[in-house]
């Protein structure tokens, strides 16, 4: 087997779990120790970097980098790297004179942005300060889309949104409220330089099932129904709510539900907990609200009395479940009928686009959604871009910031005229962490400390207005403790087989025995089963050196394991060992070109 | 010394023995020997050996005499007994401790100069007892903790820091083991961890004394060119002649070898040692033999690993002297001393 090369940018970006997991590959470990030395204004802009909202992501991030956190390898639970961002927005001191200004001088293209969500105000963000003369078009009367409209005030409170919108808004982007876009053809024939089409996947799925007409007036579509809340067109409830489905969206509904003078919420969930789609800490902050989940119930019918809803009809589910967690069989045992005055439906949404003409040279495929190109996010009609839950159907607020910072990567490019395969490529930058003997830049020490718990607001106070903000923020003492959970996997460990006499310093100072020096071995399988812990997760890399001088042996590194304590580059009497901080860098649209008209 | 101390860390689905203990359960305080040191290998050796046999760390006892390797044995089992004793003085203190009580697991940890000057009578006549323990020999030629001064292990022509060549003949612990009935005699070195910590594991098993002479550079003051137990050398000169694999009497045999290349030897702990000849003419059995061909690597300078020689027939100490089963402490007030009375019928025979 070949020594590992180190070269390839996203060798050392890997193994920052997080931030490789990240959509947007915000930097997390370095935005940590930031925020560990009280520079909250710098964590902010580092984040704002990647994600564009960290106020916003703080709060209400699907989170894909804590799954991967390494931190869930050794004692199970990751760093609460969400909440730790949300320290850095809440605690930042005034940084608008550090953003990305409106220029002196536009360049004179004009981009249009269809909607305005997270997709296309990172547009905006990337594109404004490089002179481009940016108008979002927004159907409803304030801007934010599903961070506005689904997502409830108890959550992400106003002023933060519009905080971060207004940060880019002040870049000389013009935003049109109440300007639904209600034909694709027109637009294109305004003649602008590129158009971006970031309109969400906004239409709810309904539910066709017997007596669905005669109970109209009480069945809503979950995020409809939230959006009429969010602009206060709807302020009640009745007093018995079921919500169909068990996704975010879910816990959403059900839980303003309760804000809205509902006494008995069930979320019915037709299979059991294991298959919900809902993240476990909004089940739980469900949970602790007394919202009911209640698994194998599938809808049958719904219950009417003199046309109103009185209740609806469920099936009993049984399922089979194999050992490795799939469903291999499934079977009705019995009907129940639960009483109920409003149901709502959040079984799921899909992007929709009546205003988009079948000859405006888009072109759609399977399921009528468009046909978006992956890595430029440009549509079959050139200049024509999709982002956000519009290109591929519903993700989440961090996919649509990526797919933001593409789309925009690919405008620039077009309104250039250059190619738009041909990006920036991703770099990585190593520099020691050395300080001196056993000092290093990063606090090298394992903290045993479990992760913090997030305080919320009384359940008697919290359901008093519908913007009560149920999560307190961590404390003083909660932030000095999460921090140091970080393990800082991107200071990476990087080894030079020359310096190496083999004399098994680091193997025998390693806490978690991640190193060993083998005789050199065709395949990695073969030096995986020269190791301590030989089974890895699948994506987890062997950091195999070249031939050591000595022996002709090679140093391995389970990069699964190791905790980058540093205690290798601390014991190695020649400096084979040394940590690096490792800066991933991940080009942007202002990172593109050569030369910017 | 360290920024911090080494964490003991407890990751989810480590592996753990057979007592549900995981590796590191069997380490001790943070070394403060020079990083590269080989007497940190030896350490992780050991801590490694006894977490493989699933042994309790509180039926091990750890002695040691003076200098750097003496200081180790704070570096692994930090539940086990355990004295740091007076220099050269750590093979008579362990003689009593193995007397007093022989169902504890004794661990002797000494270095060239503890074991070869100053406590070479004192090793002697524990070989020749025959004391129920693993000795520990870290042999790294020099005075560390004094700053390199050559020590009597160190071989002719092999040059000290500063540039001054030894002129004195070294003494061989394993060929002075031999020719004093030692009946484990082997050799290793720190950079070798598996051979190590198979060498380790056959040597607990063994009745009697068992001596592990472990090259184990001195990273500070004799790692330079010109050295003879520089990593440099001893990766050069390093001879695998036999190599030594502990089977747990729990255990089956079930590594196949080529006819005469292996050779059970089978312990009195029910436990076999199987031995592997890697050279074919080499017979760990024959002591004059293996003296022979120690005597001869001398002059090749070839450093000869592995158990160089075995006797599993002669009683340890505990049996000759034929102490009792009950350790010292469990034996009653009344038995230990009989009274007045009893004394007295004692004198009259003699009388």
């Amino acid at each position: 087997m070949k020594a590992t090369d180190t070269s390839n940018p996203d060798y050392f970006h890997k193994v920052v779990d997080c931030q490789w997991a990240c959509p947007a590959h915000t930097p997390v470990p370095a935005y940590i120790r930031l925020i560990a030395q009280g520079r909250y204004g710098d964590a902010y802009l580092l984040n704002r970097d990647s994600n564009v909202f960290p106020g916003v992501l703080g709060r209400v991030c699907d989170r894909p980098c804590e799954p991967a956190c390494r931190r869930t390898r050794v004692d199970g639970e990751p760093v609460a790297i969400c909440r730790l961002k949300r320290v850095a927005a809440d605690h930042r001191e005034d940084i608008a004179d550090r953003l990305p200004q409106k220029p002196e001088q536009t360049n004179g293209k004009r981009i249009a942005l269809i909607g305005a969500g997270p997709a296309s105000f990172t547009v905006a963000n990337d594109l404004a300060p490089l002179g481009y003369e940016c108008t979002i078009f927004e159907k409803l009367p304030e801007a934010g889309g599903l961070m506005r409209a689904n997502i409830p005030a108890f959550r992400l409170p106003e002023k933060v949104l519009n905080e971060e919108l207004q940060y880019i808004l002040d870049m000389g982007v013009e935003l049109k409220l109440n300007s639904p876009v209600s034909s694709m053809k027109t637009l294109l024939d305004e003649g602008w330089d590129a158009v971006f089409v970031g309109t969400g996947a906004p239409k709810g799925k309904d539910l066709h099932l017997p007596g669905r007409e005669d109970a109209d007036a009480n069945i809503h579509i979950g995020i409809d129904w939230l959006e009429s809340v969010a602009f206060e067109h709807i302020d009640k409830i009745g007093k018995n709510v079921l919500i169909i489905g068990v996704g975010n969206t879910a816990m959403d509904c059900c839980r303003t539900s309760l804000r809205l003078g509902a006494e008995n919420v069930k979320v019915m969930a037709r299979k059991p907990r294991n298959f919900f789609k809902a993240s476990e800490w909004e089940l739980e902050d469900a949970e602790e609200e007394n919202i009911q989940i209640v698994v194998n119930h599938s809808p049958k019918a719904f219950v009417t009395e003199n046309g109103k809803l009185v209740g609806m009809t469920f099936e009993l589910m049984e399922y089979d479940i194999d050992d490795k967690g799939d469903i291999t069989g499934q079977r009705t045992i019995g009907e129940e009928t639960l009483p109920c005055d409003d149901v709502i439906l959040a079984i799921g949404q899909e992007n929709a686009f009546p205003w988009i003409e079948k000859d405006a040279g888009i072109e759609f495929g399977k399921w009528d959604v468009p046909i978006v190109d992956d890595e430029t996010f440009e549509s079959t009609r050139k200049g024509v871009f999709f982002g956000g839950d519009a290109a591929f159907g519903p993700k989440n607020i961090i996919w649509a910031v990526e797919h933001g910072h593409q789309a925009a990567i690919s405008i620039h490019r077009y309104c250039q005229g250059r190619d738009l395969h041909n990006r920036a490529p991703r770099e990585v930058e190593l520099q020691s962490a050395k300080m001196g003997m056993f000092e290093w830049r990063y606090s090298n020490a394992y903290t045993a400390a479990e992760r913090r718990e997030m305080e919320h607001v009384a359940l008697v106070d919290r359901f008093q207005r519908l913007n009560i903000e149920v999560e307190l923020g961590f404390n003083a003492e909660q932030i000095a403790i999460e921090v140091q959970r970080c393990l800082n996997c991107d200071v990476q460990t990087v080894f030079e087989a020359p310096l190496c006499e083999e004399c098994d310093a680091c193997i025998d100072v390693c806490p978690v025995e991640c190193l060993s020096i083998t005789p050199a071995a065709d395949s990695e399988a073969e030096l995986r089963a020269s190791l301590t812990q030989p089974e890895a997760p699948e994506d987890q890399s062997l950091y195999v050196s070249n031939p050591l001088p000595l022996t002709g042996r090679v140093m391995i590194k389970d990069e699964n394991i190791c905790l980058h304590c540093g205690l290798c580059a601390e014991r190695c009497p020649t400096s084979a060992w040394d940590m690096k901080e490792g800066v991933i860098k991940i080009p942007h649209a202002d990172d593109q070109m050569e030369t910017v008209a | 010394m360290t920024s911090f101390v080494k964490p003991k860390i407890h990751r989810l689905n480590e592996p753990t023995n057979a007592l549900g203990k995981s590796r590191a359960d069997y380490d001790g305080a943070m070394s403060t020997l020079c990083a590269g040191c080989g007497h940190d290998s030896v350490t992780a050796a050991l801590a490694r050996a006894f977490y493989e046999l699933s042994s309790d760390p509180k039926d091990v006892v750890k002695v040691s005499g003076i200098g750097c390797s003496s200081k180790t044995t704070t570096y692994f089992l930090k539940d086990a007994h355990g004295a740091n004793t007076v220099h050269g003085r750590m093979p008579s203190f362990a003689t009593g401790a193995a007397a007093v009580n022989k169902h504890l697991t004794y661990v002797g940890v000494s270095g060239d100069g503890d074991s070869l000057s100053i406590g070479l009578g004192q090793m002697a006549h524990a070989i020749r007892r025959n004391v129920d323990m693993i000795y520990m020999l870290e042999n790294n030629g020099v005075y560390g903790l004094t700053k390199g001064q050559f020590s009597a292990s160190s071989d002719i022509g092999s040059k000290a820091k500063k540039g001054a060549t030894n002129m004195l003949p070294p003494i061989d612990p394993a060929i002075m083991a031999l020719s004093i009935g030692a009946t484990f005699v082997a050799r290793s070195f720190s950079g070798d961890k598996k051979q190590l910590v198979s060498l380790i594991k056959a040597g607990i098993a063994h009745r009697g004394f068992a001596l592990i002479d472990v090259i184990s550079p001195c990273v500070s003051f004799n790692d330079h060119k010109g050295s003879t137990k520089s990593y440099a050398h001893t990766y050069q000169y390093y001879h695998k002649a036999v190599h030594a694999d502990y089977v747990p009497p729990s255990e089956e045999i079930t590594a196949a070898y080529e006819e005469g290349e292996s050779m059970p030897v089978e312990l009195h702990d029910g436990g076999t040692i199987l031995l592997r000849k890697l050279d074919a003419d080499y017979d760990p059995t024959d002591r004059t033999a293996a003296m022979a061909k120690l005597m001869e690597s001398q002059q090749t300078q070839e450093i000869l690993t592995g158990l160089l020689y075995i006797d599993e027939s002669r009683p340890a100490m505990a049996e000759h002297k034929k102490l009792p089963d009950t350790p010292l402490h469990s034996i009653p007030y009344e038995t230990l001393n009989p009274g007045a009375e009893a004394l007295r019928r004692i004198q009259e025979e003699f009388r």
